[in-house]
């Protein structure tokens, strides 16, 4: 009798773990994780994070604006402003070229969304602050460098 | 359910430009604390979308390298008085949150 009833104890106690599981499997991914570019954010190297926006082959261009701090004393917060005035932009990524983790951010503009965009990101150290821009099917990328006092990554 | 994110929205012609400003801690997952020298886990918005009249204008995904308590400003041409912005953020932990505006 009671074998019997710790085995169902046991069997409706494994059976609702795989179902969370299986809800946390499935939704998750389809609501919050599902288009977000796993392999990019977590590249640790400049070249991984451009690959995986499709940036490695961007065209410097002198119609993208970086908008930054020469010198930044807190590299937890910098501000960072892309303009791009290259007709039909639809996509903004910003990327930290000696940060941790690179990528920063990818925005994708449409409907009427300008080629802008204005946050604060951090850095770890000096390094440039690039702005991958991608419009009509092509890649175009420009940089900024900021010079980092204390740096915004780590402890 | 994370604290409500600010957000206002100017006119100047027919573009719009919104501002907000979320609350969020945005940890990298690279981050040590200081006191227990344990890997503070990763806790950081993944997705943020806007739209203008329920219309999507914007699309983005992040990293933890944005900063604590992000600011976000875009614009978005073709927008008059009136009408609605909508902000939504996802973080990777599912927690998420919208805000709403009306362009004045």
């Amino acid at each position: 009798m009671n074998n019997l009833r710790r085995n169902v104890l046991k069997g409706a106690g494994g059976a609702s773990v795989v179902t969370v599981a299986v809800m946390a499997g499935l939704l998750k991914p389809g609501m919050a994780l599902a288009d977000w570019n796993k392999a990019g954010f977590d590249a640790k190297d400049l070249n991984g994070a451009l690959a995986s926006i499709g940036g490695g082959g961007a065209a410097a261009s002198g119609d993208i604006s970086v908008k930054a701090p020469d010198i930044a004393e807190n590299g937890a917060v910098v501000p960072v402003e892309i303009t791009s005035n290259i007709a039909g932009t639809e996509g903004i990524a910003i990327v930290g070229e000696k940060n941790a983790l690179p990528l920063i951010a990818d925005f994708k503009m449409m409907n009427g969304a300008q080629g802008f965009v204005s946050t604060r990101i951090k850095m770890g150290t000096t390094s440039n602050v690039t702005a991958i821009v991608k419009a009509g099917g092509k890649v175009y990328k420009a940089s900024k460098e900021v010079k980092v006092t204390i740096g915004g990554c780590g402890g | 359910m994370a604290e409500p994110m600010k957000i206002r929205a100017s006119l100047a012609g027919d573009t719009a430009e919104v501002k907000c400003l979320m609350n969020h801690p945005m940890e990298t997952g690279l981050r040590k604390d200081a006191k227990t020298g344990a890997m503070v886990p990763a806790h950081h918005i993944t997705n943020v979308t806007a739209a203008l009249n329920g219309k999507p204008v914007l699309d983005a995904q992040w990293g933890g390298g944005i900063s604590k308590n992000p600011y976000l400003a875009f614009k978005v041409k073709g927008a008059k008085a009136g009408d609605t912005v909508t902000v939504n953020w996802v973080d990777n932990t599912g927690d998420k949150n919208t805000a709403e505006a009306k362009i004045g």
